[in-house]
């Protein structure tokens, strides 16, 4: 699904990603672990295209996409949740998740009506409050619209980033239900988490950034037994 | 039969991203664990973080065996000994022993390369599978011991030696799959023969031989005498312990683990890389490992690598079985002899026993090579002219095949040393 290889990116001089290789297979939920500033958001942002790589290559299902607009990744099957939802808060529920419909309405001209029956089975609460101004949701359901809306696009790779942050523990809980639902349904997903441990419970695969570099990566299980994983990121609750 | 088919059979580009991923993070870890990975890569201006291609591993310098004996015992661990759960060393069979070492995680990516292994040669967890390894430090007998128990086998840990008790388990325990050095299973063979115990009775299906080179003929000769199926595994406790490559059923080259290791052939004389599918020294790099990473450890073990995929389906790359070890090479008047040599073309004539022992030694200048095999009984009684005729032709056959000349003479059978662990076959009285 996703291939990456020997990836530099940074913000002018500063080189945050320290060529950096990873891959993500079709059906699998991988995650990014790693501490703030290690550079998690910005492997993010330069695969969606609004970074661009210094080096290196990027591949979405056999095709380069490291020179392509943000769009055109979009339209080429990647979409990004943002950290921090990033809802049109002004605009209505039905208005944000149509919006998020676009690219393939405009290719295909989709329809919109069944696309959208698709993501209120996902998120019912959606459907409630379709009417409803964007801004006027709970952390929770931004959180919801905003994946519902980048499911609209029709991606075979979702990209999260930090869908947990600032949400009550219960709601987080039900995110990563979904979370693991959305795979069910056959998509991709590459997760970006702090919450290290909940992270490592849904996903296949993870891998460890620190300081623009991938320090280690495995199956889930194996980081959440790793020693260095424990003490760095998952806290002193796992005595496993 | 495969263990984790999607592994074993995955695309080699794949393979090939999975293990620059894999290289990249265990570049990183060992530059900033390790200091005597530090030190080197700092003393020869290397950048962990510069690597693009696992073609540039070819910069890295090499690790050796004394790399390992100066960082004794604990020098070269990338982690803390909270986190090792397991401790072994090396058998010492040339020197000092090395010490390494495993975590939690190295342990079960150790008993799943073993169980592709045992899988491939057909063991399943109907199999009662009877470790005829030392337990101990080697590592021979807890690598299988582990990888067959998490194919869900009966393990008999009954370890090496005692080679009556072997054969009483052997029969009463209803074992369908032998472990233990290939001269260990002739042993065997030969001592149930002895015992008039009707082999053919047996419930033993599997051999799975390693821990010293063996030679094709002596496959038949054991396949022959026990009627199993007889496979060749291989590994060092330096880069894992067993289970680094085996073969599958079709028996023809042994399928290196690469998600685990990245293998390159080098000349041990030029330390460049041999043509591919040259004989070479084998070279290894972990790329999974946490406790004991090694960058290319220079094993000291001559095999080619052979290029064609094997029919099985598995995209792990094969190499030959191990002809030998780049310190068991005899030079001998200017010609590199490796004793496995010897033991293909004894294997191959009539009325000799798989037995051998080959002497070195220096009259005046020149090196002279003696030969001592085993011949079967009714050959050392019968008549001279028989005797000199076979000695004959050993020589010459000796001759042609190594080139240079060599005395032979033959003993009475059961003459020679057995041994239950590595067999010493090469004994070099020379003082240079």
């Amino acid at each position: 699904m996703l291939k990456i290889k020997n990836l530099e990116a940074g913000y002018g001089k500063l080189r945050v990603l320290k060529r950096i290789s990873m891959h993500v297979n079709s059906g699998e939920i991988v995650t990014i672990i790693g501490a703030n500033g290690a550079g998690k958001t910005t492997l993010l942002y330069t695969i969606a295209g609004i970074i661009r790589a210094g080096a290196g290559e990027i591949s979405l299902l056999g095709k380069a996409i490291n020179q392509i607009s943000a769009e055109k990744i979009v339209a080429a099957g990647c979409s990004l949740v943002p950290e921090g939802r990033q809802v049109f808060a002004t605009m209505s529920v039905r208005e944000n998740l149509v919006l998020g419909g676009y690219v393939r309405y405009k290719k295909n001209k989709i329809n919109i009506g069944q696309e959208l029956q698709y993501i209120y089975d996902i998120f019912p609460v959606l459907q409630e409050r379709e009417n409803q101004l964007a801004g006027t949701l709970s952390g929770g359901e931004q959180q919801m619209l905003a994946m519902g809306r980048a499911l609209m696009a029709g991606p075979k790779l979702l990209m999260l980033d930090e869908p947990s942050t600032g949400l009550a523990p219960l709601i987080v809980k039900n995110i990563f239900q979904i979370i693991q639902r959305i795979r069910a349904a056959g998509n991709t997903v590459l997760l970006i988490e702090q919450n290290a441990k909940a992270a490592l419970a849904i996903a296949d695969r993870g891998y460890v950034l620190e300081t623009g570099k991938f320090i280690l990566q495995g199956p889930a299980e194996d980081l959440l037994v790793n020693k260095d994983v424990q003490r760095a990121y998952l806290g002193r609750e796992v005595e496993a | 039969m495969y263990w984790d088919q999607a592994t074993e059979c995955m695309p080699r580009a794949d393979l090939e991203q999975l293990q620059l991923e894999r290289l990249q993070s265990t570049l990183y870890r060992v530059a900033t664990h390790v200091p005597f990975y530090r030190k080197k890569f700092k003393e020869l201006k290397i950048n962990p973080d510069g690597f693009r291609s696992l073609e540039e591993l070819r910069t890295l310098p090499f690790t050796t065996k004394d790399d390992l004996r100066r960082n004794y015992p604990y020098g070269l661990f990338a982690v803390p000994l909270r986190d090792v759960v397991r401790l072994h060393a090396s058998s010492g069979t040339t020197g000092l022993a090395t010490v390494v070492g495993y975590t939690r995680n190295d342990i079960k990516n150790w008993s799943d390369m073993v169980a592709r292994i045992l899988t491939a040669t057909g063991v399943d967890a109907d199999d009662v599978v009877q470790i005829a390894f030392g337990y101990g430090l080697f590592t021979g007998g807890f690598g299988l011991h582990y990888g067959a128990e998490r194919v869900g086998a009966s393990v008999i840990p009954i370890s090496s030696g005692n080679t009556r008790r072997q054969i009483q388990i052997l029969q009463d325990f209803k074992t369908t799959a032998l472990v233990c050095t290939p001269s260990y299973a002739l042993l065997l063979a030969d001592t149930m023969l002895e015992m008039d115990i009707n082999i053919n009775a047996l419930h033993l299906k599997y051999g799975l031989f390693g821990g010293e080179p063996w030679s094709e003929e002596m496959r038949s000769e054991i396949k022959s005498k026990l009627g199993i199926i007889a496979t060749d595994n291989y590994g060092l406790s330096e880069v894992m312990g067993p289970g680094v490559a085996g073969e599958c059923s079709l028996c023809n080259g042994l399928h290196i683990n690469e998600d685990h290791f990245i293998v390159e052939v080098i000349n041990p004389n030029t330390l460049e890389p041999v043509a591919p599918g040259e004989l070479g020294e084998l070279v290894f790099t972990t790329i999974t490992k946490e406790a004991f990473p090694v960058i290319r450890y220079r094993t000291r073990d001559l095999a080619r690598l052979i290029l064609d995929p094997c029919p099985c389906g598995r995209t792990f790359r094969r190499m030959t079985r191990v002809i030998g070890r780049t310190d068991d090479m005899l030079i001998i008047k200017g010609v590199n002899v490796y004793p496995l040599q010897i033991e293909s073309i004894l294997f191959d004539i009539e009325g000799t026993e798989p037995h051998y022992q080959i002497i070195v030694e220096r009259e005046g200048r020149l090196d002279k090579v003696t030969v001592l095999v085993e011949v079967v009984e009714s050959i050392f009684f019968d008549q001279m002219k028989k005797q000199r005729q076979l000695v004959e032709l050993i020589k010459k056959r000796l001759a042609t095949e190594l080139g240079i000349g060599v005395e032979v003479k033959l003993v009475e059978e059961k003459s020679l040393e057995r041994f239950e662990g590595k067999a010493k076959r090469v004994i070099d009285k020379r003082t240079l």
